[in-house]
């Protein structure tokens, strides 16, 4: 229990030097760092420590080397990871197999194993450490402090690395100093919308009201996004202090955590760290002596994309349907059971002790104009390196994609990167280099949104990926007003007959009113945002929908009912494999004897046959 | 309707709806923690919730429909999905799902009595060439023949004994 | 305060906190709306349809919930509003049944009146509609999803008025419905039948259940179909017909049931005079005898069927007595058979009443005598009543004025007319209990306390040398204070009213919808008048009437004299009370 500042700057004083000794060698030990990030453990991060236990007890050296599990290392398409200190020497894509190898080599015997380090795809360069890998070059991390460092579940290196150390500035400031620090970083909503995060707290601070509220807004729900699920899973503390700085800014006593059910790792860290720092004194009434109490509570999300809108997470707090409400009165005026609320998102919040940490001044130094700090992204899709990323506003697209991403998987051509998640839009080759920030997002007809950043290829077709999004955003509106209830079904249906070959050109102008219709009309921000991808797409590819419309073809040819698979009879080899594929039994032939051919009546497009030809005999049109 | 619910059961659930009494607005807390602990949230306990919060079983019931995390219905220990996609219909997925109905004693979207066995019927999950596929509790069965789905159910069941 | 705002470029001044619906409406714009339909009560903002621009927001706004402020500009008929209101109304038709010639709300449908307005085009949009739900197994209201446009009006209603509202919307997106939990029929949920959501839903969605067939049928097969109209009637029918509300029609009403065919219209305030002496008796006997106290009325079957599923416990407290109507029917298939030599089982009752619930309680197995007739054999609404005259080509207004019946029970006092407003009964109670234990008429007549329409009045008075404390209220929400204190042994209360519907039967379930946009010569504030107009005209009704107390009415005398013998005699009992039963709020 920490009475004061003093108190617990002492004990962090050694908690960074435990935690250096750890990077440096220092203590004389050799330690192994294993990511625990969701892609990583799903890819056997717990089997590799296991194996590795066992070859360490084996070979005798478990006094000499240390296993850290930490957080995500941001390329997950890499993973699963081991790290080893103070070589910092990074082994990738690592099986239970290869652990021996590892141990005996390199823990044993010094000797890096070459086969599992990271390769440079275009040079074929063979690099070592983490940080000089491509990836890592151009990002850095703010939201993610600590992340891929520290062990989450030990908040004595999350204050060995930094942490408190913003809380413990704000709470020398005056509170009005605190929102005027918030303003000059120019931090901007990083849930999407990007409202100026100084002015929100300003609005709530202005609220005379004995009761008012933080609300850490959790509820990530883009399909292709986990950039909040890392920051709550990877520094707990991180986030619990960003609130903290609000509550005291605003003058609120109560925080609420709203978390997704669907990310119980996340859920179960912030719930431990809550009451790991009410124990220590770091959350609680009168925090480290200095008369400002906060106490930090959680809610779960029980399965609702909509709950990320403002309103309607409030309004879940408090035990209703997740429907949105009209604004005014904003959240600031009345929110939580009437009281002023302020409600931030988590990679908002967990950007805001660097600004007190570091000073404002570290802040701005990257960002844009009017963007200030960083972005963190899941970068998914056709690029090579699928993975969490942050880096500075400004970056451009290309950057991005090519630089960091690794550029498109299987040398294909780069189509679209889809951001903003279903509420976001499609840019193309043209905004390539298009600085990344808010106000050039939207200009460019997409939107920076939580930070789902999908690649597209020349196979991917624009008519099915606006399809996919409609769908979502249909399944997941809450059904209160009518142009979204109503707007999103009628949009689907239309391009489910485009897609299928039935659509008119009369259903494509029928869709670009209803689209305008939801934007203008609808009553919260999904369902203005809901007809975004159709809009880019269309704006982008118009003619991919005529394509569809008035030549009943998928120039992508993923559209199975405008496709036709054909076997081409003078590369039939008469092998047979593809009417064994078939599920249909629809290709016929005598094997050895006869070319074969596919009866199209009977033809679900299903591919099996595509694949299973080793010939290239068979093609769609 | 409350009689259906056992007294046991109904302590229970008034048991889970103290442990928020310190909350505001713990509706949603309680329902997840119902949902969790028993698998489902039926009327008759959103009866008791509704007593024990003042909340109208309307509003509770608009809740529990309105989150996806939430069901009326309870799920089996195993849960059966066949897949009646167009490749796995035209490959008798009908007839695979006909004969679970008629062996567990249940239509599709139901439970058995047990609690055993959930039985559903799915949209293509992308296995075509397995047709006609099954998932049981997510293991992919494929090709299967009317005449091993016995053995299936009592592999299940036997391991359910197992378990026990 | 007021704030400056200017409406298609001109200038005005409007309340500050209103919304911009409202102050336009205030300077004479009606801004086509669905959803909201009064302030403060419902808030949705969820149709859509009531868009215009505004500035100092982004793109356009609802207009329903939208607040003004100072400077603002507001466009109602700027083409980029009247094309959004117009695809708001199009998407909603793409959704709906559309069977509009056959739909009984037609005519006082909002919705079919903003596709009017705002030019809805047809086939718009078209694609699938969400599952109906249909349910008609309850006596007194159908739901039907395949009409519903869930502005949740008919929710807020339920809950504002009752505290625990029955319906609620269920699932979400476009698989949204309104229901009673678990979608179950109204039959098996705790409804109360009172019919408010219907009085507010602005389509066909929520419909009182039609009894005109019944009387149609008793018509043809030659019975002696008698009709009895409920007091807050008179104060409401001449809305269907042009006539200003607060209008009381009472001559032209009965004149239109005589051309109707009815054999007999006599007025239920002949019942209530009725009830007055029942239950007055009751009250007194209750008090002398050291009885179960307070007594509650028992006039609304919404607030009984409300008393059975809520506060069976309190039963004892809820008087006996049956409803004026139900009172009135028991002596026509007795006193008046017997003396008109008719058998019991020809006679067809109808009453006319401004309730839905009637529907229900003239269907309860304890309404029925000994020979297993039900007392009361059909129930129309006000609008049913309407809809009869319309469709007989009666022209309303031309009618003469005629009086109802005069024999056996034509009589009625000032007293019995009262009822039809909150407060009525126990003012009737009143002057009749004034003259059992003072031995002499209260001059004053009438007893203003517990007139108006507060959530709950209360008074004291002293009477014979003892004190008599009563409350009055209506509306669930607003019992439950008064029953929750009962029920904990804190009533200090000897005798509570209690009326189902807010403000009382005047704004019954049964009674003409009112909605701005179909009652363009009623005042602006018309949604909150429209209660205190209707009520006025049954008070001017029982300051016209010389009789004023239930006790002077001869014909109620003469009907104790003649057949009852006295006040909760036994024959009373036998035929003019009743009894109650705990009821489960779910029944599956």
């Amino acid at each position: 229990m920490y009475r004061s500042a003093e108190e617990l700057q002492k004990s962090i004083a050694t908690y960074t030097r435990e935690l250096d000794e750890k990077f440096n060698g220092e203590d004389g030990k050799r330690y192994v760092m294993l990511c625990g990030g969701t892609g990583c453990m799903a890819a056997n991060s717990m089997g590799l420590k296991e194996k590795l236990e066992s070859y360490i007890e084996k070979y005798g050296i478990a006094d000499r080397v240390g296993i850290r599990m930490v957080g995500c290392f941001g390329m997950c398409s890499q993973g699963p990871f081991v790290r080893i200190f103070p070589e910092n020497t990074l082994y990738r894509l690592v099986k239970e197999e290869d652990i021996e190898e590892i141990v005996f080599d390199d823990l044993l015997n010094g000797k890096v194993v070459d086969r599992l380090v990271y390769e440079d795809p275009a040079t074929g360069e063979k690099i070592r450490k983490m940080e000089d890998i491509p990836f890592y070059k151009k990002q850095k991390r703010i939201a993610l402090h600590g992340c891929g460092v520290i062990d989450p579940n030990r908040i004595e290196e999350a204050l060995g690395c930094g942490g408190y150390q913003g809380l413990m500035k704000a709470l020398t400031m005056d509170r009005a100093d605190v929102i005027k620090a918030v303003l000059d970083s120019g931090l901007r909503g990083r849930g999407g919308g990007g409202f100026p995060t100084g002015r929100k707290w300003q609005f709530a601070y202005n609220q005379d009201s004995d009761e008012k509220y933080v609300v850490c807004n959790g509820d990530e729900g883009d399909p292709g996004a986990f950039m909040d699920r890392s920051a709550l899973e990877d520094n707990p503390l991180g986030v619990i202090e960003g609130m903290a700085i609000a509550g005291y800014a605003i003058g609120a006593r109560d925080g609420y955590f709203y978390i997704r059910a669907e990310y119980p790792r996340a859920v179960e860290r912030i719930k431990n760290t809550i009451a790991k720092a009410e124990e220590l004194g770091l959350l609680g009434d009168d925090i480290l002596g200095t008369g400002f109490s906060f106490h930090a509570h959680l809610r779960l999300g029980a399965g609702a994309f909509v709950c990320g809108e403002e309103t309607a997470l409030l309004n879940s707090i408090m035990g209703l349907r997740g429907m949105p409400r009209a604004r005014p009165p904003f959240p600031a005026v009345s929110g939580l059971w009437g009281k002023p609320t302020i409600v931030n998102n988590v990679e908002t919040l967990a950007s805001v002790p660097y600004i007190f940490r570091e000073g404002v001044e570290e802040f701005t130094k990257y960002g844009t104009e009017r963007s200030k700090g960083t972005k963190v992204f899941c970068l998914g899709g056709k690029v090579v390196n699928v993975g969490l990323v942050e880096i500075p506003m400004g970056t451009t697209l290309r950057e991005l994609i090519f630089d960091i991403g690794g550029g498109i998987q299987d040398g294909k051509r780069f189509k679209a990167i889809q951001t903003g998640g279903p509420s976001g839009g499609c840019l193309t080759e043209e905004d390539l280099d298009t600085p990344i920030d808010f106000d050039n997002m939207v200009a460019a007809g997409s939107m920076m949104g939580s930070g789902g950043a999908i690649v597209m290829d020349e196979d991917n077709c624009m008519v099915d990926v606006a399809k996919f999004y409609m769908g979502f955003i249909c399944d997941e509106s809450c059904g209160k007003c009518s142009p979204c209830r109503i707007g999103t079904k009628r949009m689907l249906e239309i391009l489910n007959r485009i897609t299928s070959g039935a659509g008119t050109m009369q259903d494509f102008d029928d869709l670009e009113e209803i689209a305008a219709a939801c934007k203008t009309n609808s009553l919260c921000a999904l369902g203005q945002t809901s007809a975004n991808p159709i809009l880019s797409t269309i704006a982008h590819f118009r003619d991919e929908y005529i394509a569809h419309i008035q030549d009943k073809k998928c120039p992508a040819k993923v559209c199975k009912d405008l496709i036709t698979y054909t076997i081409d009879p003078d590369k039939c080899r008469k092998c047979s494999m593809c009417s064994r594929a078939c599920p249909m039994e629809t290709i016929h032939g005598q094997p050895g004897k006869t070319v074969f051919e596919i009866d199209q009546s009977n033809c679900i497009k299903c591919g099996m046959c595509l694949a299973s030809c080793k010939f290239d005999a068979i093609s769609i049109d | 309707m409350v009689s259906k619910l056992n007294g046991a059961a109904e302590k229970q659930i008034v048991e889970i709806c103290d442990r928020y009494k310190g909350e505001k607005t713990p509706l949603i807390m309680i329902l997840s923690d119902i949902q969790r602990e028993y698998g489902y949230v039926p009327l008759e306990v959103q009866e008791i919730v509704s007593a024990k919060t003042g909340i109208s079983v309307a509003e509770i019931y608009g809740v529990v429909t309105f989150y996806s995390f939430f069901s009326l219905e309870p799920k089996g220990k195993n849960v059966i999905g066949c897949c009646l996609g167009t490749a796995c219909y035209v490959k008798g997925g009908q007839r695979i799902i006909d004969q679970f109905s008629e062996i567990l004693g249940i239509k599709p979207g139901q439970t058995t009595e047990d609690g055993l066995f959930t039985l559903d019927a799915l949209r293509c999950i992308g296995a075509c060439a397995a047709a006609p596929a099954v998932t049981i509790n997510g293991k992919i069965y494929a090709r299967v023949n009317v005449k091993d789905i016995p053995d299936i159910v009592a592999e299940y069941r036997e391991g359910a004994v197992a378990h026990v | 305060m007021k704030v400056n705002i200017k409406i298609e470029g001109k200038d005005y001044q409007v309340e500050e906190g209103t919304t911009i619906l409202e102050a336009a409406r205030a300077c004479g714009y009606e801004i086509p709306s669905l959803c909201s339909y009064n302030h403060g009560e419902c808030s949705q903002g969820s149709c859509r349809v009531c868009l215009v621009e505004a500035t100092g927001a982004r793109g356009l706004v609802a207009s329903c919930v939208y607040p003004v402020a100072e400077g603002m500009e507001v466009k109602i008929s700027s083409p980029k509003a009247v094309a959004a209101r117009r695809t708001s109304v199009e998407l909603l038709l793409s959704n709906h049944s559309q069977n509009c010639q056959q739909c009984r709300k037609n005519g006082h449908c909002e919705l079919l009146y903003v596709a009017q307005l705002t030019g809805a085009r047809e086939g718009a949009f078209t694609g699938e509609k969400t599952e109906t739900h249909y349910d008609d197994l309850t006596p007194s209201i159908i739901r039907d999803s395949s009409k519903c446009i869930l502005c949740g009006r008919c929710i807020e209603r339920c809950k504002s008025a009752h505290g625990n509202g029955v319906l609620g919307f269920e699932r979400r997106g476009f698989k949204t419905f309104v229901a009673p939990a678990g979608n179950l029929s109204l039959d098996k949920s705790p409804c109360l039948m009172c019919g408010q959501c219907v009085s507010v839903c602005p389509t066909g969605a929520l419909l009182v259940k039609s009894e005109i067939g019944k009387v149609d049928a008793a018509m043809v097969s030659g019975k002696h179909v008698i009709v009895q109209t409920a007091p807050a009637v008179r104060a409401a029918l001449g809305e269907e017909f042009g006539y200003p509300i607060g209008t009381a029609v009472t001559g032209k009403m009965v004149a239109a049931l005589r051309r109707l065919g009815f054999e007999k219209v006599y007025d239920t305030d002949f019942g209530a005079d009725l009830t007055i002496m029942e239950e007055a008796t009751e009250l007194l006997h209750r008090i002398e005898s050291g009885g179960v106290l307070p007594m509650i009325t028992s006039c609304s079957p919404g607030w009984v069927n409300y008393a059975e599923t809520y506060y069976p416990d309190l039963l004892r407290h809820v008087s006996s007595c049956k409803s004026p109507h139900e009172m009135q029917g028991a002596i026509l298939k007795s006193y008046y058979a017997q003396q008109k030599g008719i058998d019991p089982a020809d006679i067809f009752v109808v009453s006319i009443m401004p309730c839905t619930a009637k529907k229900y309680e003239k269907d309860r197995p304890q309404m029925k005598n000994e020979a297993g007739l039900k007392d009361v054999d059909a129930v129309l609404t006000v609008t049913e009543l309407a809809e009869m005259i319309r469709r007989s080509g009666i022209l309303f207004k031309r009618l003469p004025d005629e009086e109802y019946d005069q024999d056996i029970m034509g009589e009625y006092s000032g007293a019995g007319t009262i009822f039809g407003v909150t407060g009525g009964v126990m003012e009737a109670a009143l002057r009749t209990a004034y003259f059992v234990l003072e031995g002499k008429e209260h001059e004053g007549i009438t007893f203003e306390q517990v007139r108006g329409f507060d959530d709950v009045k209360e008074a004291s008075f002293a009477l014979g040398g003892q004190t008599l404390n009563v409350a009055v209220t209506s509306g669930m929400r607003n019992a439950s204070k008064l029953l929750d204190d009962v029920r904990a042994g804190k009533s200090k209360y000897q005798f509570i009213e209690i009326m189902c519907c807010p403000g009382g039967c005047i704004n019954g379930g049964g009674m003409p919808i009112v909605r701005h946009a179909f009652l363009p010569d009623e005042d602006v504030d018309i949604v909150d008048t429209y209660r205190a107009k209707r009520a006025a005209a049954l008070y001017s009704e029982d300051e016209r009437n010389v009789l004023r107390q239930s006790h002077n009415n001869t014909q109620i005398q003469a009907l104790y004299k003649e057949f009852l013998g006295e006040p909760n005699s036994h024959l009373a009992h036998e035929l003019l009370h009743t009894s109650y039963k705990a009821r489960e709020p779910f029944r599956a």
